[in-house]
């Protein structure tokens, strides 16, 4: 057995996503934006080259001292790979261009794209690789796929992909049938390269987004066949989307983890979760912008206190990414809380 | 006619969450015997648009329910109350824009929403600050509804307000999204007048500001 004392990033995480306490509670910061600051360069820049996120991220882990690498780009460098386009600003995420699938018959023509032929996606896996030659198995290093039943929102847009849903079951299999194929690709990809494990982007599947009924027929079954073929640990994030009512479900697509909203009440997000599924979350990214430092203390302790007894939990944001406009100051206040209130046990409220 | 009637309220929501649109539209003819279109509008559908926004914050109806059925009530009232009806609310000028986002759903729920209530309005699309601001002034808008998904978008607001302001525009701003949600003092914090955190809250908002501040 580890003495508690000398536990590694990898090992602190490892233990909670068994079920079990380490030495204290795990946080993932998920900065992904924040590296450019860092480095004193635009967004736009910062993601032009692999090198540039790898010294952002290893410089927020050594700044911030938090349990994970998190080389994710932008969500539509995926979208990038079939073809659409990125915008960048200078103060938030890159969001994706026009829709792809500008017509439901489009989906007839989409071919699985190589994960090798996209500049965006190799520029990733560059990164992955060199985070895992600076840190081996001391610090996970968590990758990004979305899922195949959430891409559509980045392919077409909500309103169109609705509408599919609904109304075109048989075009829709066809584009599941080719995203499932990219997001294993994609997935195994980042694995191979030395990512520790997948967090699976799944807004999509919460019950905030489209009935439960509607997901056991659609969602779910896409998540089951997809995870079962990603030869990893996966994590599903439902990016501040609600999760208590399909619970059970995400339990039954195999993964390990979800990443929860800051809507719902996180002690009975865990209880239900109680050695199913591992809880991260759930700080709330947007508030967060406006914290003060007492005021990210008394949160961080308020999540231990709803969420950490008997492992199965990492502190982390709501949204799987901390917005831009966040105060390094808070971040530095939300990691000193952690070491001062997060050590195990925490059976009594703090 | 359909006055105090839950019953076929509760009826007509189970038909647009289950998107059952021929049902929906029964529902609706029938009610429309005895009844003006107006009537209809007021005492069928803002009270389940209303009802079915109550079950997306509670979390008992998804979007994706809120998007399908906000436009199978547009569709339906666009056969009895067409754009060019002059019983339509076409004034004061009424517009919904994005604001340099490109995530359009709660723009376009808004508008179907509030063109199922009998509100006309235009679409302005995605905007950047400048662009927004010269619109609304142009066109004299007296109500610019802003729906936001990035933060980024919703801090801009501020900018917005500053400038129509300058520009001496009287429109009051209506914001909504995902960032006034998580964050329920951030409309406040960017100057905007009111905050709608349902399609069927937009209609409110927009009701009270037309009945007593413009």
């Amino acid at each position: 057995m580890i003495p508690l004392s000398k536990m590694s990033s990898m090992e602190r995480v490892l233990t909670t996503l068994g079920h079990n306490e380490p030495d204290r509670v795990p946080f993932f910061l998920l900065l992904s934006l924040h590296g450019a600051r860092e480095l004193g360069m635009t967004i736009r820049e910062y993601f032009s080259r692999p090198d540039n996120v790898v010294e952002g991220q290893l410089r927020m882990l050594a700044k911030y001292n938090h349990d994970c690498l998190y080389p994710f780009f932008y969500a539509s460098i995926e979208v990038e790979a079939f073809g659409g386009e990125t915008i960048f600003y200078d103060d938030g995420p890159p969001n994706c261009g026009a829709p792809i699938i500008r017509l439901q018959s489009d989906i007839g023509e989409l071919r699985v794209p190589e994960i090798e032929k996209s500049a965006g996606l190799a520029r990733v896996l560059t990164a992955i690789t060199a985070l895992k030659e600076k840190v081996g198995d001391e610090t996970p290093i968590i990758a990004v796929a979305v899922s195949p039943f959430s891409l559509p929102v980045m392919q077409m847009g909500f309103a169109q992909y609705f509408e599919l849903i609904y109304e075109s079951p048989e075009l829709f299999d066809r584009l599941m049938a080719v995203n499932e194929e990219f997001c294993v690709s994609w997935a195994n990809a980042q694995l191979n390269a030395g990512a520790t494990a997948i967090c699976y982007f799944d807004p999509l599947a919460s019950p905030t987004m489209i009935s439960r009924e509607m997901y056991l027929k659609t969602g779910f079954e896409v998540s089951r066949r997809t995870l079962a073929r990603i030869n990893g640990p996966t994590a599903t994030h439902l990016a501040s989307g609600h999760c208590l009512p399909i619970v059970d479900d995400l339990t039954a697509t195999g993964t390990a983890a979800v990443g929860v909203s800051a809507l719902e009440d996180l002690s009975e997000i865990k209880e239900a979760c109680r050695n199913k599924l591992t809880v991260i979350g759930n700080l709330n990214g947007v508030e967060m912008r406006s914290w003060t430092v007492a005021q990210a203390e008394q949160k961080v302790k308020d999540a231990i206190n709803g969420a950490a007894a008997g492992g199965g939990f990492i502190l982390s944001d709501n949204h799987g990414e901390i917005p831009w406009q966040v105060d390094e100051e808070v971040l530095l206040a939300i990691s000193r809380a952690v070491r001062q209130w997060g050590n195990y046990p925490v059976g009594k409220k703090i | 006619m359909i006055e105090t009637d839950v019953r076929v309220v509760g009826e007509f929501i189970d038909k647009l969450l289950s998107l059952d649109r021929l049902g929906a539209e029964d529902i609706l003819d029938r009610a429309r015997q005895n009844t003006s279109p107006l009537q209809v509008v007021e005492e069928l559908i803002i009270p389940a648009l209303e009802e079915v926004g109550r079950g997306w914050e509670q979390g008992s109806v998804a979007l994706a329910q809120v998007y399908m059925g906000s436009r199978i009530c547009e569709d339906l009232v666009e056969l009895f109350l067409p754009s060019s009806s002059p019983e339509r609310t076409s004034k004061p000028l009424m517009a919904i824009s994005l604001l340099d986002d490109y995530h359009g759903l709660g723009k376009t729920i808004v508008y179907t929403a509030l063109r199922a209530s009998g509100y006309e309005l235009m679409d302005y699309g995605r905007l950047t600050v400048a662009e927004l601001v010269r619109r609304v002034c142009a066109d004299s808008t007296r109500i610019i509804l802003i729906s936001t998904l990035m933060l980024r978008s919703a801090l801009q607001v501020r900018e917005v307000k500053e400038m129509l302001a300058a520009a001496g525009c009287q429109a009051k701003i209506v914001v909504g999204g995902a960032p006034f949600r998580f964050d329920p003092r951030l409309w406040q914090e960017v100057g905007a007048d009111a905050m709608g955190a349902t399609a069927a809250d937009a209609i409110k908002v927009v009701t009270h500001i037309i009945e007593e501040e413009l």
